[in-house]
């Protein structure tokens, strides 16, 4: 049974239609890419895994269980983070507040403290500047810091919009070594990029999404060297 | 020695307003609406607390429990029913229009339940005035009571927010709903909470109000509860030690100004000093300055 399953999936923006009926199924242990152009549906297939967007129809199911209709502050505590596009840091907040409120439903202070230290190793640079505020962090420390906060919440899974984004080339391989790192130490990854290079590097199968279908499925370094994706997503 | 009267009176008012200026700050704060109802909220903690000790006959520290109660259960119908379904609306006017329309309908449930007359309002604080440098400086009881409650209150709200978890989840949601959200944290809960502490500080206020200024009408919220939002925006909308200094601030500038230049012109003065404020520091005295970095 897939860790994460979406079925038949709709979802409309008032009168249009930014999904149309798409289905793909995350194993455990897996990196799954979600690739396509800008506007191609991939953040809102997030949103509409994580409760942010509501669902015209179509199921969702998370371990078996159909989430469809479970409102998004109560997907994080069935193990399923989510680090929205933009980062979405809490400005105001110092890095290590930011980091506490990742583990906003966690109860037990040890097992917090535990995953505390993990995410500091992921991120030393976090742990220098864990009383700065977030806002005054550059683009790739509030990437890390929104993947920090994220893990905080000791997820199954994880779900990742567009870490890359607006990234100098550093970060962009720093934040992907990171990813695999995450991956290799158990954690399930769901990931949306535009630099489809880069996520089909380090995926284990893509889909191709373009204008809320998903047009190409396969293993990720088949899609690779596939001509069509090659010419359309690669830029070769 | 008139003049440390003036201040000490000031101050007095001024902690009233710092305390209704909480409400609204922390409303605007977290659930990024102005909440135009919370000075009739004022009203009928004053109504309750009034009927609770005439009517019923109870004691004045149960009256000023049962108005607490009251206000809270209120604030929070107020929220689920008129402002929660428009939460998501297109425009942010939808809400503030809502909220008038909140405020027309409290004052006009009020003069229909209790008639337009003017009632006289018993004080519940029984604790006496001191009388200072050989009987030429009296400070009333009231004034004891209400600059010790705000302090208390302010205390308690600054350890409430940095200490809790619901204080936290509050910090989370006024920066940002959807990352909130995210992190497990229930938005439509902690908003209906803001309301809930923001009414019953409302009722606090009103009681203390209502024992300083005896005088209760379906109207006794409405100049108060502006004030306050004055208030607010003086100190920094969003910021709960700026609803403090500008509620004090303001208290202070209404009695001089009444004491000093005229007592017709006090209310002018008050709002001549807010657009003078707002000339120079936009966002208030403690407001923050948004920047956002890309």
């Amino acid at each position: 049974m897939a860790m994460l399953e979406v079925k038949d999936l709709n979802v409309y923006y008032g009168m249009i239609q930014a999904i149309k009926g798409i289905s793909f199924e995350v194993n455990q242990g897996e990196v799954i890419a979600l690739i396509g152009a800008n506007g191609a549906g991939k953040t809102t297939t997030l949103h509409a895994v994580t409760g942010l967007t509501p669902v015209k129809s179509g199921h969702i199911f998370f371990e078996g269980k159909d989430i469809t209709k479970v409102p998004a502050h109560k997907i994080v505590s069935m193990g399923m983070a989510h680090v929205p596009e933009g980062r979405r840091v809490f400005a105001q907040l110092s890095v290590y507040q930011n980091l506490k409120m990742g583990a906003y439903t966690r109860k037990d202070k040890d097992e917090i403290r535990q995953t505390l230290d993990m995410v500091y190793e992921h991120f030393p640079r976090l742990e220098e500047r864990k009383n700065q505020m977030a806002g005054t962090l550059s683009g790739g420390e509030q990437q890390m810091l929104a993947m920090g906060r994220a893990l905080m919440s000791h997820p199954k899974i994880i779900l990742m919009d567009e870490p890359s984004m607006g990234l100098s080339p550093i970060f962009v391989n720093e934040i992907f070594e990171i990813i695999k790192k995450v991956s290799a130490a158990g954690t399930t990854v769901l990931l949306v990029e535009q630099n489809a290079k880069k996520a089909l590097s380090i995926a284990d199968r893509a889909y191709v999404l373009e204008t809320g279908k998903i047009i190409l499925q396969g293993d990720a370094d088949k899609l690779l060297n596939d001509e069509s994706v090659k010419k359309a997503y690669l830029g070769e | 020695m008139s003049f440390i009267s003036y201040l000490i009176n000031g101050i007095s008012l001024g902690s009233v307003y710092a305390i209704i200026a909480l409400g609204y700050t922390m409303v605007y704060g977290i659930a990024k609406m102005l909440n135009f109802a919370h000075g009739d909220i004022i009203m009928v903690g004053g109504y309750a607390a009034f009927i609770s000790m005439n009517s019923l006959g109870v004691n004045p520290i149960l009256a000023v429990i049962l108005s607490v109660v009251i206000c809270t259960i209120l604030g929070l119908v107020i929220e689920r029913v008129a402002y929660r379904p428009l939460r998501n609306a297109s425009s942010p006017l939808a809400v503030l229009i809502t909220a008038i329309g909140v405020s027309y309908l409290l004052q006009n449930l009020a003069l229909l339940m209790f008639g337009a007359d003017t009632k006289s309002f018993t004080s519940v604080v029984t604790v006496p005035a001191v009388v200072l440098a050989g009987g030429k400086l009296t400070i009333s009881g009231e004034t004891i009571v209400t600059v010790l409650a705000c302090m208390i209150i302010m205390i308690g709200l600054t350890l409430f927010i940095n200490k809790t978890k619901a204080g936290q989840a509050m910090l989370a949601v006024s920066e940002d709903r959807g990352a909130a959200q995210l992190m497990g944290i229930n938005v439509n809960g902690t908003i209906a909470l803001t309301f809930a502490i923001g009414s019953a500080l409302a009722a606090i206020a009103a009681v203390l109000l209502c024992s300083a200024y005896p005088s209760l009408t379906p109207y006794t919220g409405a100049m108060p509860g502006i004030k306050a939002f004055v208030a607010a925006v003086f100190g920094g909308i969003g910021s709960i030690p700026g609803a403090l200094i500008g509620g004090i601030l303001l208290g202070i500038i209404e009695i001089l100004g009444k004491a000093y230049i005229s007592s017709q012109m006090a209310d002018a003065i008050v709002f001549g000093v807010l657009i003078v404020v707002l000339l120079v520091k936009p966002s208030g005295l403690l407001g923050k300055q948004i920047q956002e970095k890309v």
